[in-house]
């Protein structure tokens, strides 16, 4: 059982959890899961990490309200429990001192961007984020992405907050100005395919963190399979992070929808 | 005391003599074997009730007294973890149900688990006189074996084995599948304070995620880890050694051994196309959504795939609970698609014969070359590769060779890849000092169980590769005495 000591509601569909979880805080690295099961029929889903703090042994999930499981997780308030929680899981993201590092995070993807964005930045690089929604309450977690950033573009796709239009956009507007050694992108699924077609067209190595359907989420069952390079990869073992430009995105979107 | 003598001890005792005088060798022999009462097949294959029933009182003490006590019982060189057998058998023949349970108890953890999955006609009873020397059909120690052992938890007086005095002394198990039990359990009974560490939510290992509640009812599992509970054993879920806590955590935690039973938890694919199209799976998947999440209670919030027309790829004891598992869920036509004859598959006979009496349809040299789905992504068919038998191969078994030009389409709505497990990658990766083989198993001493990094032990699928819930228990044994005397010296 792992305890909710703060929530904070980002929108109606958004909601960031701090969670009590003093080992997973402890050994977790930037780019590290989790897998959430929440009731005694609960599912089990996987989380990437937003952030962690030592001190209070917690870590911070951020969730979107997108079916049954999720829901269920944001009705829960403070003192309420996590039925159960393991991790960290999947590889830590690959760090070293690129040059500038391009961060195009979507939606509520921003969150486990920020722990890549921070730990990019503790690594020497100079890191451009651009965080990109449908519509400005939909824009997380800017402030903290501020903090370690050198620049920040915000885009919006009805252009109710920074500029108006798509993060491919944004994308494109720093390559174009500026040499970019790498790129990170997380987001819907359907963002990281075209995030990676634009990084693509200017040599941009590439990296995507996977959120697949997963049973056990420590490569037992195979439901996250994923084909990288015309290979079959386990997201939960392999991954989560993937060269985006190796990745077979349409096959990932049409398996996301298996129970829908 | 060696083995033999303490066999022989046991076997002069007054009341075993006197069991051996009751009645003539040659009256033993006339005697039959008795049959396991089974659900009736097509009940159950709509339901997840056990398929095997029991035998009952009567049928017990009759299929008892088929036992010859032989002065030199072979049939405990066929089991992994050396019951003996003649002692309980007698104890039942004489009556004494508890003390028969108690003597299974002696070396065994999971008496009741192995009692209904060991593939006891190729173990035990492979080695009874009536099998070696007359060609008969063989003592039915397995069901014995259950019998004692239900008939224990039934009764509600429970008998633990005995606890040493603690030593001081703790020790870490990674995984709660069958090695790790075995292990926690021969170690809390030297005395040591035992720590099971398990990644899942459920305790249990491929007990719980793996084998049908038709074949192992979850209860039984979870009686047999109470038991261990008592005597002490810790159990933490959701704790991935390696991952949420390190060697040097545990090390700071002053655990002075390690044993490593994580299983094979790692599906293979045959990675031919279509395989990632949906409703293609690995059976780890499909069995645990089923078993673990309790996917088929209408309460949970796990989905399963009902398929109509489900193939299960693969021969062997995995398959045959998938398959099974798929009539359970409404499957009108639940198929085995196997590359070799039915001679050659690995699945224990029972299961295979409980498959057919459920409707199961057996493609025998069948191979799949390819899926193709629907314009969402769906399978909706395969292409089937005729296959004919061959010269033996390295595993003495006729290898399957494709028949040129013979291929079928046939349709399918699910399919279920049961092609094998590797060992789970987490733990090997996570840890240094160990030894891992291209396989992706742990080097061990074989007679030791010890790794290359000397308190660190390892046994059951891991090492293994895929085999059995008794060869894994027999390991976490072994690993459990070499550790004790390991840490004794050392200490």
């Amino acid at each position: 059982m792992n305890k909710i000591v703060s929530k904070v509601v980002f929108s109606d569909r958004v909601v960031s959890f701090e969670i009590e979880a003093p080992l997973i805080a402890k050994s977790r690295k930037a780019g590290h899961f989790v897998i959430v099961r929440v009731g005694k029929k609960g599912e089990r889903v996987p989380y990437t990490i937003a952030s962690s703090d030592l001190k209070k042994g917690t870590i911070t999930l951020v969730i979107q309200r997108v079916g049954k499981s999720s829901q269920k997780i944001c009705d829960l308030e403070v003192g309420d429990s996590i039925t159960d929680m393991v991790g960290p899981l999947g590889q830590a993201t690959h760090l070293e001192k690129f040059g500038t590092v391009l961060c195009a995070g979507g939606g509520v993807g921003v969150a486990p961007m920020l722990p890549i964005i921070e730990a990019m930045k503790k690594a020497g690089n100079r890191v451009v984020s651009v965080l990109a929604a449908r519509t400005k309450e939909l824009i997380i977690l800017e402030e903290q992405v501020r903090t370690f950033s050198d620049e920040v573009i915000v885009m919006t796709d009805d252009g109710s907050y920074g500029q108006k239009g798509l993060i491919t956009t944004g994308i494109e507007q720093v390559i174009q100005r500026e040499p970019v050694d790498q790129c990170v992108t997380i987001g819907p699924a359907i963002m990281m395919k075209f995030a990676a077609q634009m990084t693509k067209k200017y040599n941009v190595p590439t990296i995507a963190s996977l959120n697949t359907i997963m049973v056990d989420g420590t490569g037992m069952c195979g439901a996250c399979r994923v084909t990288v390079g015309g290979k079959t990869r386990f997201v939960c073992v392999d991954g989560p992070e993937f060269d985006a430009h190796q990745v077979d995105f349409d096959e990932m979107m049409m398996r996301l929808k298996a129970y829908n | 005391m060696k083995e033999m003598e303490y066999l022989q001890i046991e076997r002069n005792q007054p009341w075993r003599e006197s069991l051996r005088k009751n009645m003539k060798n040659k009256e033993r022999l006339q005697l039959a074997r008795t049959k396991m009462p089974e659900r009736d097949p097509d009940v159950r294959s709509r339901n997840y009730q056990e398929v095997n029933l029991g035998l009952t009182h009567e049928q017990a003490l009759a299929e008892s007294h088929r036992c010859l006590d032989c002065v030199n019982p072979t049939c405990i060189s066929g089991c992994p973890v050396g019951i003996n057998i003649p002692k309980f058998i007698k104890n039942i023949e004489r009556g004494e149900i508890l003390e028969a349970a108690k003597t299974l108890k002696e070396t065994s953890v999971l008496p009741a688990v192995c009692g209904r999955v060991c593939p006891q006609e190729r173990q035990c009873e492979s080695q009874c006189f009536y099998t070696q020397k007359l060609k008969k059909e063989p003592l039915a120690i397995g069901y014995l074996e259950r019998f004692a052992a239900d008939y224990e938890r039934e009764s509600g007086e429970v008998s633990l084995p005995e606890v040493a005095p603690s030593n001081g002394l703790k020790v870490a198990v990674v995984g709660s599948g069958p090695a790790g039990l075995a292990f926690a359990a021969d170690m809390v009974k030297a005395g040591y304070r035992v720590t099971v560490f398990e990644a899942l939510h459920e305790l249990g290992g491929v007990l719980r995620y793996g084998i049908p509640e038709f074949r192992l009812p979850n209860d039984i599992v979870e009686v047999e880890i109470e038991s261990l509970r008592k005597m002490g054993v810790e159990f933490v879920t959701n704790c991935i050694v390696g991952k949420t806590i390190s060697q040097e955590d545990l090390r700071e935690e002053k655990f002075k051994g390690l044993f490593i039973g994580s299983g094979a938890g790692l599906p293979n694919f045959m990675n031919i196309p279509g395989e990632n199209l949906i409703g293609v799976m690995s059976c780890n998947e499909y069995l645990t959504r089923v078993n673990l999440m309790q996917a088929i209670d209408p309460e949970s919030d796990t989905p399963v795939y009902k398929g109509k027309k489900v193939a299960v790829i693969g021969g062997g004891n995995t398959a045959m609970d998938a398959v099974r598992t798929a009539r359970r869920l409404g499957a009108e036509t639940a198929m085995i698609v196997y590359r070799r004859s039915e001679q050659e598959m690995p699945a224990r006979l029972e299961e295979i014969k409980h498959a057919k009496e459920e409707g199961v349809v057996f493609l025998t040299l069948h191979n799949p070359l390819r899926y193709e789905g629907d314009e969402r992504g769906r399978v909706q068919r395969m292409l089937l590769q005729r296959m004919e038998l061959g010269q033996p191969d390295g595993s003495g078994r006729c290898r399957p060779v494709p028949v040129e030009g013979d291929t079928a389409w046939i349709e399918v709505d699910e399919v279920i890849v049961s092609v094998g497990v590797s060992p789970n990658p987490l733990i090997p990766q996570s840890f240094s000092g160990l030894e891992v083989t291209p396989r992706g198993t742990v080097v061990v001493n074989a007679e030791t169980m010890q790794t290359g990094e000397e308190s660190i032990f390892a046994g059951g699928d891991i090492v293994r590769g895929g085999a059995t819930v008794i060869l894994a228990m027999g390991d976490g044994r072994k690993a459990a005495k070499t550790m004790d005397d390991f840490l004794k010296i050392k200490a």
